[in-house]
């Protein structure tokens, strides 16, 4: 079983305060892997407002999206034997429908320390 | 002990069960428990004698108090003897507690009894042994059931329990647990286990496979009892422990529609609603809002609130929080029967033909009621996909109840594609 970590990201722009029914969409999603005892780590929400980016020369800007119009808006784990299975999990989230998207990357094992 | 108390009927049986396990818990604390045999030894003669003497001269008025003022009178012999025996034979005897000079009298008050019983509790869930064997501690230390009985309720030849109890004898009097006075710190680390514990024995009775309807509602009594004596102590009444007792009410108030007189089990939809116990179900309330008193969302609260929305046969809702409630729940410890639950919620709130792909996710193939469920909800479809499912089912299930209920919804199928051909 190899771990995979879900990168959640929205627009600036996307509403962040979810309605009810994405609220019950979501935790369905979750309760979904959950049952195929696919969730390693249900993650965390990240906050898109309390955020400051900290750059070398003591340079503190406000926000994560300075740069980059997307921001992340929270990750979780899961456990499956490929990528794909992974995937097919992402696909199945409600994110596309708020105009989000989800990064898929496999957990590195530990370096063999020797 | 047991077989003289089964020639008794009614009153007696109870009043033993229940009154051994404090006298045993009493004895225990005053002996230590490297001597746990000792104190039943004390308690079995007690009620060896109370056999004897009421079968001639009648049950006493005040039975109980009967009983303890044999046993403390039991206890001054038995220890007049190992006082005889330490000046003369042995000079460096102990206790448990190192206490050998001038023996307190045993004191059988309600306040010591409830603290033996909770320290009892504590002995016997002991992280040493394995789950099962501690259900069986529990069971033969804490409620006085008998060996014969606890097979009964595990489907085991008595000798393997008795092997069972024998193992997990020897790590209890190995371990040198505090019961005198229940350390603070020992309450804390081992709470968890105490609680897990009383949940599997309350299943054990609700879900046993055993046809001894009896013995089955008396394991989910004591677990209740036992429970109960856990909220009685400001250390021990956490909001899991209510949550746990407020569970094991809610469940309990459907023991008697889930099986109907042949030891079937009766489906939820067909229970007759007046079946259900309604005082349970009053307690079951008010213990879970005691549950709800912090921040703290254990699995108890969810199982908890998923059967009090079970109890409430008319809200629009239910399903969907209900279905809420197991995403949690699978969320915090996933088991192959919470994911298959979530599903028939999921179908209960989205339809059977949403629910189809989300059970075919969970490919729990040789489980009887991944199954079931399939077979449940192809029903209204696909009466073939159905039929295929329940024929997996029957073939997996090892349990001649449960054969029959799934072999009756075979039929109905078959009959009706039969009638449509």
């Amino acid at each position: 079983m190899k771990e995979f970590v879900l990168i959640f990201r929205l627009n600036g722009n996307s509403n962040v305060k979810p309605s009810p029914e994405q609220m019950q969409e979501r935790l369905n999603w979750l309760g979904s892997i959950a049952a195929q005892n696919k969730l390693a780590d249900k993650g965390k929400t990240l906050s898109p407002v309390s955020a400051k980016t900290v750059k070398p020369e003591n340079v503190i800007t406000d926000g994560p999206y300075t740069e980059i119009k997307e921001f992340i808006s929270g990750f979780m784990v899961v456990k499956t034997e490929t990528i794909e299975e992974a995937v097919e999990i992402a696909k199945a989230n409600p994110i596309f429908k708020i105009g989000g998207n989800v990064e898929v990357r496999e957990v590195m094992p530990p370096p063999v320390s020797s | 002990m047991n077989e003289k108390v089964s020639t008794h009927h009614g009153l007696l049986p109870h009043l033993f069960r229940l009154e051994y396990s404090k006298m045993t818990a009493v004895l225990c604390r005053h002996f230590g428990l490297q001597h746990i045999e000792t104190a039943e030894d004390i308690a079995s003669d007690t009620f060896l004698k109370a056999t004897e003497t009421w079968e001639v001269y009648g049950v006493p008025e005040n039975p109980v108090a009967w009983l303890y003022a044999v046993a403390k009178n039991k206890t001054k012999d038995y220890l007049k003897h190992q006082a005889v025996f330490e000046t003369k034979i042995k000079t460096t005897f102990s206790y448990g507690n190192g206490e050998k000079e001038r023996q307190p009298e045993i004191d059988f008050s309600e306040q010591i009894i409830s603290d033996s019983q909770l320290a009892m509790i504590f002995a016997v869930c002991n992280p040493a042994n394995s789950p099962e064997a501690q259900i069986c501690l529990a069971l033969q230390i804490l409620c006085g059931f008998s060996v014969e009985e606890i097979a009964d309720a595990f489907l085991s030849k008595t000798e393997t329990i008795k092997k069972r109890l024998l193992r997990a004898r020897q790590n209890l009097r190995n371990n040198h647990f505090e019961i005198k006075n229940l350390p603070e710190e020992a309450v804390k680390s081992r709470q968890d286990t105490v609680l897990k514990t009383l949940y599997l024995l309350f299943n054990e009775g609700y879900f046993s496979k055993s046809n001894n309807r009896l013995i089955r509602k008396e394991f989910c009594s004591e677990a209740i009892r036992l429970a109960l004596v856990l909220t009685r102590n400001p250390l021990t009444n956490t909001p899991q422990t209510n949550a746990l007792l407020a569970l094991m009410c809610f469940q309990s108030s459907r023991l008697d529609a889930r099986t109907n007189e042949t030891g079937e089990a009766v489906l939820f939809e067909e229970q007759n609603k007046n079946q259900w116990n309604k005082e349970l179900i009053e307690q079951g309330n008010y213990y879970l809002v005691e549950a709800c008193t912090g921040n703290e969302v254990s699995k108890y609260h969810l199982e908890a609130a998923i059967a009090y929305w079970h109890t409430t046969p008319a809200d629009a809702d239910k399903w969907k929080h209900i279905l809420q409630l197991y995403n949690q729940l699978v969320q915090i410890e996933y088991s192959p029967m919470t994911a298959l639950n979530r599903t028939f919620a999921f179908a209960k709130v989205y339809g059977n033909r949403q629910a189809v792909s989300e059970a075919e996710k969970l490919k729990l193939e040789e489980n009887v009621h991944y199954q079931a469920l399939l077979g449940y909800l192809y029903s209204g479809t696909n009466a073939a996909k159905a039929i295929a499912h329940y024929q997996k089912a029957v073939r997996l299930s090892k349990s001649v109840p449960e054969q029959k209920t799934l072999k009756r919804e075979l039929e109905r199928l078959i009959n009706l594609v039969e009638n449509e051909d």
